[in-house]
């Protein structure tokens, strides 16, 4: 840690370890009750365990790339954040709008639109929230000694990100145009502008642990960024193919989506490439693992996997099925949940001045909470395909197709406790760590 | 080989005409011309009925259009369905799934007990017969061609 105000991203990282254990949870509460064990109908139905499953999920990484971002703007523009203060504001304020929502949820207070169920006055505070959050860091960017490409590409990422929250505002009446403008918060997030900010992350962790030269790093950090626009953005017609909306979107839709992998695949041949070439041998290998396990994971959940269900022809069986859940799991654990916990197990030694970095818990937590997922994704794809051939083949009816594919889901179960036991060392391992003290500042990174 | 400046060029010129053609498309397919969902045909009680389904969030267990949770059936042709399950009776069904004040649990499976009126339940009809009648570009519950004599089943 160089600048005492990067410790605020501890808190943010904090938060999102917190709601990511209450992720977990509901994710159990959905499971159980796919297998029939839904005692918990009467305060939790399906639908409450869903809305919080996912949401929490959105809250927990923005909140790891809040942390990031914290950590990284100071470290890239040389020098403190412009108000640590309001930076505390911002994350207390945060934790509150995510709180008020998730206990909503409970109570039907909800919108009741896929991943974006915030209700409407809760989403003005979000906004609110995010500018006083991008305020923060674009004024510490360019008051800053310099200007570097990760910092941009990151910020850049972060502000998309808050601007294309605005069309999921829009109201309409027509259940297509809805789900039209939707896509373009969620798709355009997650297979857009969050890739600039997992590019970002990633291009600060190359630099820093592999020793790389920062202008050959920043170099491909923009052919990536710039593969992932150009495929992502037309991509977005991959989800037009079946919501009543015009046949153009079978034919670009279909040709950009299996453009799409290449953006994962260079990230992945980037980001080992890097670490070849690299002559530094940072002694945080537990960073370096999750680092590149992102870049790879990341090519085979969303690159692959998404290209798995992505033509016209192939969705066509697959849209509306578990297909979707196998996809979905992966790709945002490798993508968005793997580069969180890896900046964490990057700046979590610094910051507190505890340099963890061997132990053997670390290394437990890294490898069964990926082969927990891979299980997890596997048990998902089992019963997407079994589910696809018998409703949308052999026409039998939706409950007695869930009757048949249940068993798949105890072994999904069974995965996801292997993939919560990693998450739980590595919180336990986030914990040991300590609070960030500020002898820390003399520790060399 | 290439430069950080030609790099960072195909960065932001790949962006910008992407973005440019993406909108022009979304401008194209939304256009009145290009009307697959007949909107003329939303009336106040669809708008009310889209409005029950988004404050239930029903979408957190069913599907409809393909988007939801498959916790629960797909409700696109959800009428069409259960007419021809309960012969012709499809609406009365679904008002009495809607309006019924313990969950409705086919297979053990449960649903969250709504207790709407029976004005409530009318407005999901007309939401449910106007997405029915949207064209998806081929989508339908089942989709193989070697199965195509099963729809009537």
């Amino acid at each position: 840690m160089k600048y005492k105000s990067q410790k605020v991203a501890y808190w943010f990282f904090a938060l999102s370890m917190l709601l990511l254990v209450l992720q977990i949870v509901y994710g159990f509460v959905m499971g159980f009750a796919r297998i029939g064990f839904d005692n918990l109908h009467d305060f939790v139905p399906f639908n409450t365990a869903r809305a919080v499953h996912t949401n929490l999920l959105v809250v927990w990484l923005l909140s790891g790339f809040m942390g990031a971002a914290y950590y990284i703007i100071p470290e890239e523009a040389q020098r403190e954040l412009v108000n640590v203060k309001l930076a505390y504001v911002q994350l207390i304020s945060l934790a509150v709008v995510g709180v008020v929502a998730i206990v909503g949820y409970h109570f039907n207070y909800w919108e009741g639109r896929k991943f974006l169920e915030i209700p409407r006055p809760l989403d003005y505070l979000v906004v609110a929230n995010v500018l006083l959050f991008l305020g923060l860091i674009l004024t510490t960017l360019f008051k800053g000694k310099r200007k570097t490409t990760t910092a941009l590409v990151l910020s850049m990422g972060l502000l998309f990100a808050a601007l294309l929250y605005l069309p999921g505002m829009l109201p309409f009446d027509s259940q297509v145009t809805d789900s039209f403008f939707r896509w373009w918060v969620v798709h355009l997030w997650v297979e857009g502008v969050w890739e600039l900010i997992m590019g970002g992350i990633l291009s600060f962790l190359l630099i820093k642990l592999t020793g790389v030269d920062r202008e050959v790093i920043e170099k491909w950090l923009y052919v990536i960024v710039g593969l992932t626009f150009l495929s992502g953005v037309l991509g977005t017609g991959h989800h037009y193919y079946y919501i009543g909306v015009n046949k153009i979107w079978l034919i670009v839709g279909g040709i950009f989506s299996a453009l799409e992998p290449l953006a994962f695949l260079a990230m992945a041949l980037f980001a080992v490439n890097m670490y070849r070439k690299g002559e530094k041998k940072h002694p945080n290998k537990l960073a370096l693992y999750w680092t590149l396990g992102a870049a790879i994971v990341s090519f085979v959940g969303a690159g692959l996997l998404g290209f798995a269900h992505t033509l016209p022809q192939t969705n066509l069986y697959t849209h509306g099925t578990l297909v979707t859940a196998m996809h979905g799991h992966l790709a945002f654990w490798g993508a968005y949940g793997m580069i969180v916990l890896a900046i964490i197990s990057y700046a979590l030694p610094n910051l507190t001045g505890r340099k963890l970095y061997q132990s053997t818990r670390g290394r437990a937590a890294y490898w069964l909470s990926n082969i927990g997922m891979i299980g997890m994704t596997v048990a998902f794809g089992v019963a997407g395909v079994a589910q696809v051939y018998l409703e949308r083949k052999f026409g039998m009816d939706f409950m007695q197709v869930q009757g048949e594919i249940s068993v798949h889901f105890v072994v999904l179960i069974l995965c996801a406790s292997i993939f919560t036991t990693g998450i739980i060392l590595y919180v336990i391992d986030f914990y040991k760590h300590g609070k960030p003290n500020d002898e820390a500042l003399e520790i060399d990174n | 080989m290439l430069s950080k400046k030609q790099a960072r060029a195909f960065f932001l010129g790949g962006t910008l005409v992407t973005f440019l053609v993406f909108i022009g498309l979304t401008v194209y397919s939304l256009s009145k011309s290009q009307d697959q969902s007949n909107h003329e045909n939303i009336t106040e009680s669809v708008v009310r009925g889209k409005n029950i389904w988004e404050e239930n969030n029903c979408m957190g267990c069913h599907t409809i259009l393909g988007e939801g949770a498959y916790y629960a059936p797909e409700l696109t042709k959800v009428i069409d369905r259960l007419d021809q399950k309960y012969d012709g009776q499809g609406r009365e069904v679904i008002k009495s799934i809607l309006m019924s004040e313990v969950p409705w649990q086919p297979n053990g499976r449960k649903m969250v007990a709504y207790s709407m009126t029976e004005k409530e339940a009318e407005d999901m009809i007309a939401f449910f017969e106007w997405i029915g009648e949207i064209d998806l570009n081929g989508f339908d519950r089942i989709v193989s061609p070697l199965a195509k004599d099963k729809i009537n089943n």
